[in-house]
Order: C-alpha cells, then structure tokens, then sequence
C-alpha cells in the first residue's frame, strides 16, 4: 500500500481503518431486503411478457383469481384506473432545435402495449412465492404480436417499428455540445485525422445481491413503509409520492437496509417498488417481491450501448486540433430515471479528457428499441467517453508512428484551472506525474524484452495505455439544472451528539459496499476526537435522515462528507459556546483540539464529553444567547464537479493458436486528491478494473434482431468474471492533488476503475496482434473476436500479397 | 406431500416437515431464519448460498431440503464461536476482502472447505478453485490475498 503518510499517528483520515460494517457481514448478520419478512407477509410475482414488442388484447385472470392462496391480481389498466402516473425521467435534454426531447409514457404496468422482454404485465400477490407462480399459469393475456426493434445503429432508420407513437423514427433527442463550426474548422486544416467505429456495448450490472422490495400500509395513519434495495432513499420517496402515487411524503417511509451492490441499478425509481407500495393498501397486508437472476436480466436498468463514429484532427506533430463525435444511444423501451443524462451531460462534457483540444463537437441522437431500458451504470457516460478518447489516441500514435506515451505527453494539460472546450473546469491535477508513475511501476523499460521472451514461446505480448480523468461529486445543483436535471444533486448530513459524548451522524449518502459506516466515522472521530467505536452512521432511512440525493456519481466522500463537515463546523462552533460557558471565558478564547477544549494559553480545559453533557443539562445556561443541545445538520452544494484522473497501463499476453488473451500485469496509479481510508480506496478501484475488464473481454448483453429476445439471459450466458479471469492488480493512489473547492480535498474513487480500464485492455490486445495487421478490436475480445480478428488481418495481407505485381 | 426430515444445523438438531420441492437454501433461509446464506442467481453459478454439507462445501440452492436428511450442515452463522470470528472470517477483514457483503457468506464457506482440502495452497489454487464464487464489487484481488490469509491462519490455529 501507499497511502499518503499521516503526519500524526492518532489521526484518523489517511488510516487504513479495519471496517466497523464487517461483523456483521463476515457472520451472516447483514440485513438485507429479502431477509425482511413482516408479519401477515404476502408475496408477489409479476407475469412479464414474452415478446419484445405486442398489443395487449385482453388479459384473463378470472381463473388465476381462484388458484388456491390468491390475494389479489393486479393489472395495468387497474392502475390506469385510480390515476397512478408513470415512472418520470429525471433529466430533460432538449434537440439542437430547442424543441425538448420525447418523452413517452412509463407505466408501472403495461396497459395496452408491452415494449420490451420482461415487461410488466400484471401483479399476483399469494400467500407463497409458490403459490403465486402457480396462479400465474392460469392468467391468459391475448397478446398481438408486432415486430421489434433493438438494435441501436438502425433503430431510427425509416421503416423500422416503432416503439412509441409520441417518438417518431424511434427518436428521444437530438443532442448537440461544443463548437461544431470550430471544430469543422480544426479537420479542414488538420494534416492527419484518424477516425474510429466505437461500440460500446450493452452490459448488465448484475449486482450480486437482486433487487428486492418489502412494502406495507399501516392503517393506523395511512402511511406506507417501504424496503427496497436502493441506492438513494429520498430520491426514490420524492420520485414516488409525488410524480406516480400523488402521497404526501410524509406518508412514504423508504428503508434501504443492507444492499448487496449497487453499481447504478439500484438508483431507480422502478415499477416493482410502486406497485408493491400501491397494491400493499389495496390487500391491507406486506407484500414482497424478490427478483429471481433471469427475472434481473430483464428487468434492471441495463448499461451502456452506444454506437459512434470518432474522428480526430492533428497536426504534423500529432497536437490534437479538433475531435468530433457522433453517437447513438439506446435508451431501450422507455426512460429510466436518469436516461437520458448518461450520454449528453455526462459523456460530452468529458470528450477533452486530459488533452488540450481546442475544439470539439458531439452529436448524440438517442433512441428507443424495444430492449431493457439503459441507465448510468458504473461510471455512467464517462467510462464511454473515455472509450473513446483513449482508443482513438492509441490509434491516432499508431497511425502517425508516434509513441503512445509520447503523443499524449504532447497534448496534456499542464495548468490548472482548465476550461475545456465541452463546458468543464478541471480544478487540479497532474496528469503527466501519473504517467511517468505509472510507466515506471509497469516497468514499461523491460516491456520490450518481455514481448522478445513472449516470442519465443510462441505468444504475442501486447502494451496498451489509458489516461482517464473523470468528473464525479455529482454535482453544482445550478449547473445540473441549467443543464436539464429536474432534481438538486446537493447532501444531507446531521450530527447528533449524545449526552455522553457519542455521536450519531445521519447521512443522505447510502453504503452498498462503499464502507461509509467507517470512511464516514474517521472524518467525525479525526474532528471531534471521539472513538470510533463511539460514532455511528446511519443511513438508508428516510424516517431519520434529512433529504439527501444518495450514493452514485462518487460522490459520496466529496459532497456527502463535506455536508458532515459543514455540520462538523456547526457543531465546533456551538460546543466552543457550551465550552466557553463552563470555563467562563469567551467563545473566540477557545481551542478545540484533539477532543479537548481549552482557554487559549492557560491550562484550563473541559473534554468533549463534560461538554456534551452540559448541552443537554443546561444549567445555567445564558438561555437568551446559547440553547441547549448539540446537535445540528448541513446541506452541502458543491461549486464544482471533483476530478479524479489517473494512467493505467494492461499488459496482454495472446495465444495466437486460440485467440485467448492472458492479462499479464494491469498498474492502475489515480489521483483523488486526498484519501480517507487508502484500503477502501484501493478495493474501489479493484472493483472497478475488474468490472473493466469484464466489459474489455467477457461481457455483452445480445439481443436477437428478429425476435428481441434477450440472448444473454442468465449467468450461463452472461460472462461474468470469475476469479480466474482476472489478474492480481498493481494498484496505487498517488499523493495526488487535493480538490481545491470542498472541505476534505477529496475527489471520489468509486467509478475510477471501470472508466479507465477498458481502453488499457483493448490497446494492450491491439498493440500484441499489430504485428499481423490488426489495428482495430470491438469489445468484448473474447477469444474468438480475437482469433476471427488475426486471421482476417491475414487473409487481408495475403490478399494484398497476392495482388502485388511480381 | 409433506416430508419429515432430520439433520444438525450448525451443530444443533433440527427436525420439520418441509415439501418435497423446498430448496436447501429456502429451508435454512424461511424455516430455520438463517439469512446470512443468500441467494444470488438461478443457475447455481453465484455462490452465494454456498454451506458445507457433511463436510463439503455445497450450493445449498442446487440441493433439495430433504436431501439433507440425515446430515449435518454448517452456516455462515455457524462459524464464529462465542462472538469470536473465524481465522478466516478474520482475514477477510484484516484484507478488506467483503465490500456490500453479499457474497461473502459464500466466498467464506467455500474458502474454508478448500482450505481443509489444500492447506497450501496457493493464489493461483484460490483463482480457480473460487471459480463457483462471484463477487461483483472486489475484483476478486482482496479476496484472494484474505484465502491464503486464512489457510495460514487456520494452519497455526490450535
């Protein structure tokens, strides 16, 4: 490990603190979604469709009604009936034109038209998950089956089914960012452009954990509590009582409690989590639905898809003049809460990356097909924008024999603030120092005698480089919603001191592995000299915490931890009151230090707790001036996005008898400003290389063009990655350059990982199979993309071979 | 169609009346409350309900319950004593090899069982043998450094 030293050794950020949440995780003790079980508890089963796209003739459910332990059956047009408006989009994005995007109804269950495999058809609740899938089997639905749609290149071509009458040609927007005319400029004049056909492809997130719901109506005040495995409590209530069920918020208490994961698909408001709520007043009894694996490939928020046509305009010395992008997102059947996001605001506005392009244009046209509908997932826009900068990059050095290293030396930003042409303020970084790191740590000198040793042994060894930077600490609520966003993306956080010198502290942001219950704790305990056996964070509650806007985007260190600093300050400044009381003395006298209050150069000091005490046993207390208690909250807004960035370097080794490829060393060397616990740190970007590196090589969610069934349908399809299919990694988090703009210098680390790992693998497999002529690879390079893509580089070379003149 | 079955759960004595068609795994989680085992797919590919059976670590969905007649099964909940974690549960923490935890019943089940089989073994044994384990937060990289961890652990263990 190589975090930063702590200067002071009984300091807690910077410490590579054990995790307080792991007991009870280790011993089977975490309480998670599916393990609530209420009493006079029901179950539900939702009947999904078969098709990817049909009319809805009728639905029959007068036998199922009558299947033994029904409670009830509910369907769309039940629904439709007592008003309960659609899932919302949370993002609006308007066309080149103006006009605002498309935005076709959402329903939680389908009503006339079902849009996709999986969709919602109708709701049995039965006193057993059994029973419930018995009765289902008695529910005729007279289906009237259309064509379907689902691939993105061509879903907004003339003549193709349309999955919405309110989207004609399939179309949700016409995006444009940057200076289209300066960039058209920039190719005109550029002595070399190299142009790159990117697919990114549609993955699924596939949390371990599946999503869950436990909802139940309490009579007794007509109120609604309600678990579900999320990622953003307030969030979710906001979007359901007020836009689909019109309830008083009040009335909705949302509990995420121990969520197994996350990665983006468990940020939305989804039909499952309405419907249970809306149908648990309707049969007066809890009700709880569980996703079943196959059941979660078709209905969580699927990742990625986009297609697009990247071009890059240089001068003679490989200076990046201009770069233009064209994309076609796949929305899938209908908005997710932040679809339509994912490809503008946070793909487009990353397109400098670290370079000093001067001028850049992104179009992005978004589109319905009749597939699982596409959200953020694991660094949502960023890790596709990146894709594609450092593909084209590594492409553009091999086209114009210049190092790779070396081209992007030409380019970096070297000063700070930058204003990048795609409307962003990078505040800090160093984005050569991490290179010449992260070189270093590759052992990139020794590389070329390794690929002679590779040689020999009959492999090809391949070397491929990824400069990331990424925009997180989702975000200034005034520029999200100068830029579309129908939410604020501040935090909430409330610091409770008990009598006794404890402290709760309640968090909007949400743990689904981050290790907030400890990262969290070492910021109050460095602050207020409290044991962290004696702080506690709470979250996932509603009922207890203040509005916050919950855990994704990393933001949770950035914007989360600064609200606990801002309640931090609160709280010093009115325990120094409280102190200053008891000493007699006057606030502005008084040091806090180390849990220690003093008088400033004598020796009279109180402890934390005798304070704490006080406040709560005001005797005495100057009641005009200084109210009893300790306990206060803040909301923190950020100015700024935070900016992580980082080089990585994957070395590939390639059999070229069977394609596979063998990742030999994968060096990962980021910078998030300053680090809070070095080891949780580390374990973000583990998890992101992996999940990298699964989108590199393994995984791809298909879809069959006639049909539009999902091909990729459980794990005996989907490749997750094993165990045995990743490397150790070589991971470090450099000293870094603290975040300028909040109070921690933090920049976030939890999408890092996954954004700037797959262009590495890809350049590295690419740079192995060069040799043959291959000089493009789709991901995923499975082995047989790879063995397909050396012989059709052969059979070219032969080709041309054959076709020079003797 | 009810069925009798007898077995040791965690080194106490179980006896219930369970349909035929009840999965191991819902018979711990729904019967006995034993939710540290968790289901995570439908193809017993995940893991995630891995217990040992007599022994041997198994996927406790890819077993009926009343195929544990007569057996004697082992938890996650089983294998701290007195509040004490295991040698392995302690090197999963000392490594940060859990982050949302949901694997981690599994992963530690079948860490241990290998661990009985391979007291030696070594990072590469991890990697392929936890190929029945998926973690999707890990990287798997902490994981691996926690098993060997563990086997060293259980090895100086009294």
């Amino acid at each position: 490990m190589n975090a930063p030293e702590t200067p002071d050794t009984h300091r807690m950020i910077g410490a590579a603190v054990r995790r307080k949440e792991d007991y009870r995780f280790l011993t089977g003790n975490g309480q998670y979604t599916d393990d609530v079980v209420l009493p006079r508890q029901t179950y539900a089963v939702f009947l999904r469709s078969p098709y990817a796209h049909a009319k809805i003739r009728s639905i029959d459910i007068a036998a199922a009604k009558e299947a033994p332990g029904v409670v009830a059956i509910f369907t769309g047009a039940d629904m439709a009936g007592e008003n309960v408006g659609g899932l919302p989009c949370g993002w609006l994005i308007h066309n080149i034109d103006g006009k605002p995007m498309n935005e076709p109804p959402h329903p939680v269950i389908a009503h006339t038209k079902v849009r996709h495999v999986g969709d919602q058809v109708a709701l049995i609740i039965a006193e057993s998950v059994k029973e419930a899938k018995d009765a289902i089997d008695l529910i005729e639905v007279d289906y009237d089956v259309l064509p379907a749609v689902v691939d993105t290149a061509t879903a907004a071509d003339p003549g193709q089914p349309q999955v919405h009458d309110e989207a004609p040609n399939n179309l949700c927007y016409t995006w444009g960012h940057g200076d289209k005319a300066a960039t058209d400029a920039a190719f005109a004049k550029a002595a070399h452009v190299t142009t790159l056909d990117i697919v990114n492809q549609r993955l699924v997130p596939n949390a371990i954990e599946p999503r869950a719901v436990n909802a139940s109506y309490s009579k007794s005040d007509d109120s609604y509590t309600v678990y579900v495995a999320n990622q953003n409590p307030h969030v979710e209530r906001l979007l359901m009582a007020a836009f689909v069920l019109s309830l008083p918020e009040s009335k909705l208490r949302i509990i995420a409690p121990d969520v197994g994961g996350g990665f983006g698909s468990k940020i939305y408001l989804y039909a499952e989590d309405v419907a249970l709520t809306w149908a648990s007043k309707k049969v007066r009894r809890p009700i709880k639905w569980t996703c079943e694996r196959s059941e979660a490939f078709l209905t969580d928020a699927h990742g990625r898809d986009h297609v697009t046509k990247a071009e890059l305009a240089m001068d003679a010395d490989g200076k990046f003049l201009g770069l233009r992008v064209h994309t076609t997102a796949n929305m899938g059947a209908y908005l997710s809460t932040f679809a339509t996001a994912i490809p503008t605001i946070l793909y487009a506005t990353l397109l400098a990356g670290q370079y000093a392009t001067p001028a850049i244009y992104a179009e992005v046209k978004a589109v319905f097909t009749n597939t699982v509908p596409v959200d953020a997932y694991r660094g949502a826009g960023r890790p596709e924008a990146t894709y594609v900068l450092e593909r084209i990059v590594e492409t553009a050095a091999r086209e114009m024999n210049i190092d790779p290293a070396e081209l992007r030396r030409r380019n970096f930003i070297r000063s700070w603030p930058y204003t990048t042409p795609v409307g962003l303020t990078y505040d800090s970084g160093d984005y050569s120092g991490l290179l010449d790191r992260a070189m270093q740590l590759a052992d990139v000198e020794g590389f070329p005698a390794r690929r002679e040793e590779s040689k020999k042994n009959g492999k090809l060894r391949g070397l491929g480089y990824s400069c990331y930077i990424e925009a997180c600490g989702l975000a200034p609520s005034n520029l999200a919603g100068a830029l579309g966003a129908r939410a604020g993306l501040f935090e909430a956080g409330e610091i409770r001191v008990h009598p006794t010198g404890s402290v709760t502290v309640f968090t909007g942001s949400h743990s689904h592995g981050q290790g907030h219950e400890t990262t969290f704790a070492q910021v109050v305990a460095d602050r207020l000299g409290v044991s962290m056996d004696n702080i506690e964070i709470v979250h996932g509650d509603t009922g207890r915490i203040p509005f916050g806007m919950g855990t994704y985007g990393s933001r949770s260190i950035a914007v989360g931890g600064s609200a606990i600093m801002k309640a931090l300050d609160k709280i010093e400044e009115k325990a120094k009151k409280i102190a200053a009381h008891l000493l007699e003395a006057s606030a502005e006298d008084i040091e806090f230090k180390d849990g220690i209050f003093r008088v400033a150069g004598t020796d009279r000091t109180k402890a934390f707790a005798e304070v704490s005490l006080a406040a709560y046993v005001p005797h005495n207390f100057p009641l005009d001036k200084l109210e009893p208690g300790l306990n206060e909250n803040a909301f923190y807004d950020p100015s700024n996005f935070t900016y992580p960035s980082g080089a990585y370097l994957c070395e590939v080794e390639v059999d070229p008898d069977t394609g596979e490829t063998r990742i030999q060393k994968f060096t990962a060397v980021d910078d998030f400003g300053n680090i809070v616990n070095p080891m949780i740190v580390e374990g973000q970007v583990h998890g992101g290389i992996g999940q990298g590196i699964g989108q590199a090589m393994l995984e791809r969610a298909v879809y069959d063009n006639e049909s539009g069934q999902l091909m990729s349908g459980s794990f005996m399809d989907y490749a997750m990655p094993h165990a045995s299919d990743l490397p150790n990694f070589d991971v470090e988090t450099s000293k870094g350059t603290p975040c300028v703009h909040n109070p921690l210098g933090v920049k976030g680390c939890g999408e890092a990982g996954a954004i700037g790992s797959p262009p590495a693998v890809i350049n590295a497999i690419i740079d192995a199979l060069s040799p043959l002529g291959v000089t493009d690879l789709q991901m995923p390079a499975t082995p047989h993309r790879v063995w397909v893509a050396m012989h059709a580089a052969a059979d070219a070379s032969a080709a041309r071979g054959a076709s020079t003149p003797a | 169609m009810a069925l009798s079955i007898s077995l040791t759960v965690n080194g106490k004595a179980v006896t219930a009346t369970v349909e035929p068609h009840i999965l191991l795994v819902q018979f711990l989680r729904e019967e006995l409350g034993l939710t540290g085992t968790h289901v995570g797919c439908d193809t017993a590919q995940c893991g995630a309900c891995t217990v040992h059976l007599d022994g041997r670590a198994i996927k406790s969905c890819n077993i009926l319950a009343v195929q544990a007649d007569g057996s004697s099964v082992t938890t996650i909940e089983g294998m701290a004593k007195d509040g004490e974690l295991h040698p392995m549960q302690a090197a999963f923490k000392e490594c940060h090899g859990l982050q949302c935890g949901f694997c981690t019943p599994g992963m530690v089940m079948s860490a241990t069982s290998l661990v009985a089989q391979k007291p030696d073994l070594t990072e590469a044994d991890v990697r392929e043998q936890l190929d029945g384990n998926l973690c999707r937060c890990t990287g798997y990289h902490n994981i691996v450094k926690a098993v060997v961890q563990g086997a060293q652990a259980m090895k100086a263990a009294p």
